[in-house]
């Protein structure tokens, strides 16, 4: 219990930090960043929607940087994050909200996708070290590892796409035709395939190595010779004995990785057109829209932290020590 | 240390990702004799295919494709040294004060530490870039560096508190030695492997990052690296037009160069960690 509160507790502490971050990064910078934006928009806003902006980037306004900060919480926490100036006069809460669910869906699924491949290989390529096969894949892993992800993005897609002409280039279902029920779903699994599989290849290889060194540590531990030598199947050494320990540290490493994938996964959107967060990201730096900057880091930084929370949690399930409360 | 460097020599990674840094530490160095072109001069035929003259062909401006790559070599190599350095640098000073002082010096250390391990990077520099309104190569360095450094900061930190007691550190404190002088001097040489290997995984972060941030058009997009080719080669359509030469050759260096950065870093936990050792 203790161990659930003090994750409450640092979710919350982080969660602070990111949004005070957000708050001070545009006031930080020499020359306010935001009067481009503002100077750029000037005719295509109404007076209110300038003056809101001038708010929330700290611009003619008489306020002191403390009741700016105050005030700056009680509209976040409130869910108002400004309009957005290059889809004026929609606000920001509502571009972002059709971008959330896209995005959700891909990186969400192709994440967890990735961690189950990669760890799984992971597992059989420690197994089977000393073999052909199991030392083969860490130079494997170790390029896809290093492979930026809109670069194979772009590979893929081109070949795929273009020259192949298999699957879509763009977009997320097909728009040029009204589609529902399982039609719908079928093209949308269907757009969804060449960012995926982009994804997949490229998060799998970190995994894979995380997992694979773990493995190999653990396997050299003398429980696992004891449960050898008392005859135990090899796949009950393998997968109760190794790899439930191994998996330990590809849990705590995850916070790191997780901001990591997700980074690429969003890059890998803008490739396939694919209308999610990290598509509209890309759309807000090209016209300079930093209140959709904001709420999409702000979005961004929130979900890797709740992805880190619920991994925390598993962690009580996984690690009987979290639970007692022992080392 | 000798044996270290001894096993790593024999090791066939670290020979692999040794070589890959060479040749392109070799072609950065010898750029205006291996480029045939000025790489930014726009005086060719536009969008054309690969040809003897120009063998990754030109750009829609009418730039020789190869000269570019020739020439964002440079670039991106030294982005990605540099910022792996700076990077260690910041997570040896962090990292090796927390575990060292331990305490509330430590409590507020890994608490900022924890922090910007879990705010994801690239968003993060991102939005940072965007508000950068001077772009060049050093605001690119700076925020990679300020974004990368926590992961490394921990690995110190532990290694720290597992020096932290040994006998020679008792001894130095009792002889009245200065702490700096003893965290810098005393304990940091015993752990030359692991900031080796870190500076190598810090260089990958810093290349893909920089790759992805060049890519986006938040880098120098007048600067000529693998990055700003790709970006060129996106805004321009490369794809649509077959023109893959374009796209592929950029990205496949940033993979070759961060895989050889990868090589290093796993040759090195190889070596040193007898567990993970071939028999």
């Amino acid at each position: 219990m203790k161990y659930v509160l003090r994750r409450v507790l640092f979710l919350l502490v982080t969660a602070w930090a990111a949004l005070t971050i957000n708050f001070i990064l545009p006031r930080l910078m020499p020359g306010n960043p935001a009067e481009v934006m503002i100077a750029k928009f000037q005719g295509r806003l109404t007076p209110q929607a300038i003056h809101a902006l001038e708010i929330a980037f700290g611009i003619n306004v008489h306020q002191s940087l403390w009741a700016q900060y105050v005030d700056y919480f009680r509209r976040i926490l409130t869910g108002d994050f400004g309009v957005s100036v290059s889809y004026f006069p929609a606000t920001v809460s509502q571009v972002l909200g059709q971008a959330i669910p896209w995005t959700v869906g891909l990186v969400g699924v192709t994440t967890v996708i990735a961690f189950a491949v990669g760890t799984l290989l992971g597992i059989g390529s420690a197994w089977k070290r000393n073999t052909l096969a199991g030392d083969a894949v860490v130079p494997v892993a170790l390029f896809l590892n290093s492979i930026p992800y809109f670069w194979l993005g772009l590979l893929v897609l081109y070949l795929f796409g273009f020259v192949l002409g298999w699957f879509p280039i763009s977009n997320a279902y097909d728009t040029s035709t009204q589609l529902s029920g399982l039609a719908l779903a079928a093209s949308i699994l269907y757009h969804a395939v060449l960012p995926a599989v982009t994804i997949i290849i490229s998060a799998a290889g970190g995994w894979l190595l995380t997992m694979r060194n773990n493995m190999v540590s653990v396997l050299s531990e003398d429980y696992i010779a004891f449960a050898h030598a008392k005859g135990l199947p090899p796949r009950q050494v393998e997968y109760r004995y190794a790899a439930r320990n191994a998996i330990l540290p590809s849990f705590t490493g995850f916070a790191m990785a997780i901001g990591f994938v997700i980074g690429g996964a969003l890059l890998t959107e803008i490739i396939f057109s694919y209308p999610g967060v990290g598509y509209l990201l890309y759309q807000a730096v090209q016209s300079l829209d930093y209140p959709l900057m904001q709420a999409i880091f702000l979005f961004i930084t929130v979900a890797v932290l709740v992805a880190n929370f619920v991994m925390d949690l598993l962690y009580v399930f996984l690690d009987p020590r979290v639970r007692t409360g022992g080392e | 240390m000798v044996n270290t460097l001894r096993a790593l020599l024999q090791n066939r990674k670290a020979a692999f990702g040794m070589a890959i840094i060479l040749v392109f530490t070799l072609i950065a160095v010898l750029a205006p004799f291996l480029a045939p072109y000025d790489p930014t001069a726009m005086q060719f035929a536009p969008s054309q295919p690969p040809s003897a003259e120009h063998w990754l062909g030109t750009t829609a401006s009418g730039q020789d494709i190869f000269s570019q790559v020739v020439w964002g070599t440079r670039a991106s190599l030294v982005v990605g040294l540099v910022t792996g350095a700076i990077t260690t640098v910041l997570s040896l000073l962090v990292g090796l004060t927390a575990g060292y002082f331990g305490g509330i010096i430590d409590d507020i250390l890994s608490t900022v530490t924890n922090i910007f391990l879990v705010i994801p990077g690239l968003p993060l520099i991102i939005i940072i870039a965007a508000y950068i309104t001077v772009k060049g190569t050093a605001p690119v360095i700076f925020v990679i560096a300020i974004t990368g450094w926590a992961w490394g900061a921990r690995v110190f930190r532990s290694q720290m508190m597992t020096l932290r007691n040994r006998d020679f550190v008792q001894a130095a404190v009792v002889v009245g030695e200065h702490p700096l002088r003893v965290i810098f001097a005393e304990i940091m040489p015993n752990m030359l492997s692991l900031i080796a290997a870190n500076f190598f995984g810090a260089a990958l972060y810093a290349v893909l990052s920089e790759a992805g941030l060049e890519f986006l058009g938040l880098g120098n997009v007048n600067a000529v690296t693998w990055g700003t080719v790709l970006y060129w080669a996106q805004n321009n359509q490369a794809l649509m037009f077959g023109q893959w030469p374009w796209f592929a050759t950029p990205g496949l260096f940033i993979a070759l160069l961060g895989t050889a950065f990868a090589m290093m870093n796993f040759a090195i936990d190889e070596v040193t960690n007898p567990r993970l050792r071939k028999r």
